[in-house]
């Protein structure tokens, strides 16, 4: 009776050094709303790439039947030839170009070669009626907000005559009334006889929208769930979702806890690309010496990028709130004075922000710190060379030498070199972003092993870290950000990860 | 003043064994060569062997090689500071005009004002740092591309040039800048003889020796201070060879050109402002920024560099360099003239990329855009030596750069490859 439209069976998907998937399972029946859940980095949108063609056949082990007939997607073209459209949480539309433009790009609506924009402009507003997109065809993307782009999004899958679509975390970037209507929307779909398969975070809205909801965790299906039977609650997803136990991936360790180091209160910062959104909203917290402060929340939480408008102002516009160092009030304008006050911020995206991938280990480590290094203006390299060098035993960066270029280190390696290059600049404060994300088992451990020490040396460290067992094995007290806000301060003792998973997900009405 | 500096050179056998074999590097012996930035190197050996053998000798005659240094100076000159400019990852395409416009106003001041010549050549320069302000501004804090800003300033510089010379050149100039664009050092001591190959001027010979000394005094002090800090160095034989090719390529310019009519005093200048520079780009926390920003710029945000006073200042820098040339250029013509520096940005973005610039930037040295540009020279030379035309020699310069920029790629690309 229930036909299902699609079978992904026994996925199993490798990047160097990293098992993704393991043997993951999904079977979507035809016209449900089935949403994935996970945490970051459970495997949800490799799953995804996999479905879609991204990851070409070849590239992973497993199956895939869809409407009865296996599939082998080379590329994006065959999976969305079968029907399968997916939307990613970053839309690609072209901002200059009009809605209708947009609809149909890459499947113009063409004569010989040569556009019929009349048949473009009625068409694409035609699609806009049944997304409930009230525009003008022609006006450009970038004249409309985000919540109407993934209207556009959705019309343009419409129009390629979709029978799976798949949205990945559709709702991350809308306001409230926006996601409402999209919700609505998928609903319609639905009706219309379009299956859906949806990525969020958003646990009330995947119980208000789904009929079912299948749980990843470290790359493996745990359950699926269905909505009809099964007594579904948030409760029940999230222990789905964090069920794991914690064991000794984490090295032992006391912290002595010593004076304040860094207070911001009142921080607020808005979106450099969405006038008027408050990426974070009036967070106050607290880092003291010998203490390892963790910070955690889901993906679009704004934990990077309080973290990066603290450093320097490297995000956002329009940023307000106090800073204190020492207990005395500080300026921070730009990252010099981030630097001058002792502060350092280790990026999450190591390959974009933190290293120059082109040059040696010892030139990144000196990157941030090399006034340290020179008299009047003038390196002296040879010290580089031994201060790399003490780097290169003391983290145990796996490298031939100092003059290894860091481009050809794994990720582990180069997390390592990047703690160097900050550590170098001597700070009492250290915000590590993500500090393990991607980077295998073993080089965790060493890295927590790091972090623990830099504790110890009396200095602060902020851990941002999207993986719970991670913040509860190291950290001496959790920070919680939901939507931009603290939604709760955690003492190791009593944290736990459902109870921190909960504080992540409460919505700003709480 | 070595042109291959310790880092290129390396033993190959490493003691820790399972070191990843490096794509790019080819194995001689026990030696190593790291191909992407050396390859520049061999190649310029093999243009002049060729040209050697091609000319039956006459490249390498005293007066040839003193014309190949004179005639090309202003644009290796543009080629130190386009390197810095590119490996920061911008470009500009205006020096071909700021040397004319500085080269006019050089010309005004010292012919037309009257001005004495050192005044009038401290006002250029200050000048080309103005020009390079102007541009560094709207590149740096303004934001604009420098590839618009300065194809802007080429048409805008021009037109000043135009402007202040109407149609016809500024001249003459005074001596000392004649001398300084075209001249030679006198025989200050006298003549010796050298056997076979005739008398020689004493006081070349003498400069150039004491450049060896100082070349093979500083390696040598580097290596000291490296074997110090525990650092692996080649070994001795290998420093021995080094030093001994460089010194034996020194001496033999030297005594070439104290056969000739002594040191062109162009050279000077140009030797002097490539070991500065060099030691700049390497050395000092300025020229390390250079680097961090054309190889990430995010990263050197992120790091605390502060990228727009570095850019902005290397374009300051390359306004001064051409000024230095537009003076140099004007100063060998003995006038000013509408048409000076036409294309000479092409020639120095050329040098600079066949010198093993990157295109992404981050990657370059001033020794490479130095070598990039006598390549180009050398090829001009040699081919007008044996009579081609000159649409040969344009061809020929072309499938040039554009090799080089594939080399460059493609090793980058097998690079990529074996990650």
């Amino acid at each position: 009776m229930t036909e299902h439209i699609l079978r992904m069976s026994g996925i199993t998907k490798t990047f160097p050094g990293v098992k993704a998937l393991q043997d993951v399972n999904l079977s979507v029946r035809r016209g449900e709303i089935h949403a994935i859940c996970g945490e970051n980095g459970a495997g949800k949108s490799t799953l995804m790439k996999v479905l879609s063609g991204v990851y070409p056949h070849g590239e992973y082990e497993g199956e895939i039947t869809f409407e009865g007939k296996r599939c082998e997607f080379r590329g994006i073209r065959d999976s969305e030839h079968a029907g399968i459209v997916i939307i990613h949480q970053e839309l690609a539309l072209s901002p200059q170009l009009s809605i209708a433009e947009n609809i149909f790009l890459g499947n113009e609506r063409a004569k010989r070669g040569v556009i019929d924009w009349n048949r473009t402009n009625y068409e694409a507003g035609e699609l806009m009626k049944r997304v409930g997109l009230r525009e003008n065809p022609t006006t450009p993307i970038s004249d409309i907000g985000v919540g109407k782009q993934q209207l556009v999004e959705i019309a343009k899958a419409l129009s390629k005559e979709v029978k799976l679509l798949i949205l990945d975390e559709p709702t991350a970037a809308l306001n409230d009334d926006d996601s409402a209507h999209l919700l609505g929307l998928l609903r319609g779909l639905r009706d219309e006889g379009i299956t859906c398969v949806i990525i969020s975070h958003k646990l009330n809205e995947v119980i208000a929208i789904a009929d079912a909801v299948t749980i990843i965790r470290d790359g493996r299906t745990i359950e699926t769930l269905d909505m009809a039977t099964d007594q579904v609650t948030e409760d029940r997803i999230i222990s789905g979702m964090v069920g794991r136990a914690l064991d000794n991936r984490f090295p032992p360790h006391e912290s002595t806890i010593g004076d304040e180091a860094l207070r911001i209160e009142d921080w607020t910062v808005y979106s450099p690309s969405q006038p008027g959104r408050k990426v974070v909203d009036g967070a106050s917290l607290t880092l003291r010496r010998g203490e390892i402060v963790g910070l955690a929340g889901l993906m679009g939480a704004g934990r990077t990028e309080l973290a990066m408008s603290v450093f320097g102002r490297t995000y956002g516009v329009h940023i307000s709130g106090k800073i204190f160092k020492d207990g005395r009030p500080i300026e921070i304008r730009n990252v010099q004075d981030a630097i001058k006050h002792g502060i350092a911020y280790a990026t999450e995206d190591r390959k974009r922000y933190g290293l120059n991938l082109i040059e040696d280990i010892k030139r990144n480590v000196s990157a941030a710190g090399l006034k340290g290094l020179a008299s009047r203006g003038w390196v002296n390299e040879n010290e580089e060379y031994r201060v790399a060098e003490e780097f290169h035993r003391s983290m145990n960066i796996k490298a031939p030498s100092v003059n290894s270029v860091v481009g050809k280190l794994s990720g582990g390696n180069q997390q390592k070199v990047v703690l160097s290059k900050w550590i170098l600049t001597e700070p009492d404060v250290l915000i590590l972003d993500e500090p393990t994300r991607g980077i295998d088992v073993g080089a965790k451990y060493e890295i927590y092993t790091i972090i623990n020490r830099l504790a110890d040396e009396g200095k602060a460290v902020l851990v941002i870290s999207s993986e719970l067992p991670e913040l509860l094995g190291l950290c001496d007290r959790i920070y919680t950000l939901s939507e931009g806000r603290i939604t709760g301060e955690v003492p190791r003792q009593e944290a736990t990860q459902e109870h921190l998973m909960y504080l992540m997900t409460k919505g700003q009405e709480r | 003043m070595s042109s291959i500096t310790p880092a290129d050179v390396q033993v190959g056998a490493k003691g820790d064994g399972g070191a990843p074999r490096q794509p790019g590097r080819v194995s001689l012996g026990g030696l190593s060569l790291n191909l992407r930035s050396s390859g520049i190197y061999i190649a310029f050996a093999l243009i002049i062997a060729l040209f050697s053998v091609l000319t039956d000798g006459a490249l390498l005659q005293p007066q040839n090689i003193s014309n190949i240094i004179v005639q090309n100076s202003y644009v290796l000159i543009l080629a130190i500071g386009m390197i810095l400019i590119i490996i920061a990852g911008h470009i500009d395409l205006s020096v071909g005009s700021v040397v004319a416009v500085t080269g006019a106003l050089a010309a005004v001041l010292m012919v037309n004002v009257g001005m004495p010549w050192p005044l009038a050549l401290l006002i250029t320069l200050v000048a080309g740092g103005l020009i390079g302000a102007w541009q560094g501004y709207w590149i740096a804090y303004f934001g604009i591309p420098a590839f618009i800003v300065t194809l802007a300033g080429m048409l805008l510089f021009r037109a000043l040039t135009l402007t202040v010379l109407g149609n016809q050149g500024i001249g003459p100039f005074p001596d000392q800048v004649r001398t300084l664009a075209n001249g030679f050092t006198n025989g200050y001591l006298g003549n010796i003889g050298l056997g076979p190959l005739g008398g020689a001027d004493l006081f070349s010979l003498l400069i150039g020796l004491i450049a060896i000394a100082g070349m093979v005094a500083s390696q040598w002090r580097t290596r000291g201070a490296r074997k110090g800090y525990g650092q692996s160095v080649e070994p001795m034989a290998l420093f021995v060879l080094k030093m001994a090719a460089g010194a034996a390529l020194i001496l033999f310019l030297v005594v070439q050109l104290a056969r000739f009519k002594n040191l062109p005093w162009v050279l000077v200048l140009l030797a002097v402002l490539v070991l500065a520079y060099s030691l700049m780009a390497n050395r000092t926390v300025f020229g390390r920024q250079i680097y961090a920003i054309g190889g990430n710029l995010q990263a050197a945000v992120m790091s605390g560099v502060k990228v727009k006073s570095v850019v902005f200042w290397i374009f300051v820098n390359m306004g001064v360099l051409s000024a230095i040339a537009g003076v140099i250029f004007a100063g060998r013509l003995n006038q000013a003239g509408p048409t000076a520096g036409n294309s000479f940005e092409l020639d120095a973005i050329a040098a600079a990329f066949i010198g093993g610039a990157a295109v992404q930037g981050g990657v370059g040295k001033v020794v490479g855009a130095i070598t990039g540009g006598l390549i180009m020279a050398v090829i001009n030379n040699g081919m007008s030596l044996i009579g081609s035309p000159s649409e040969q020699v344009m061809l020929v310069k072309g499938a040039v750069l554009l090799a080089a920029v594939a080399f460059d790629v493609w090793t980058k690309r097998r690079a990529g490859a074996s990650r």
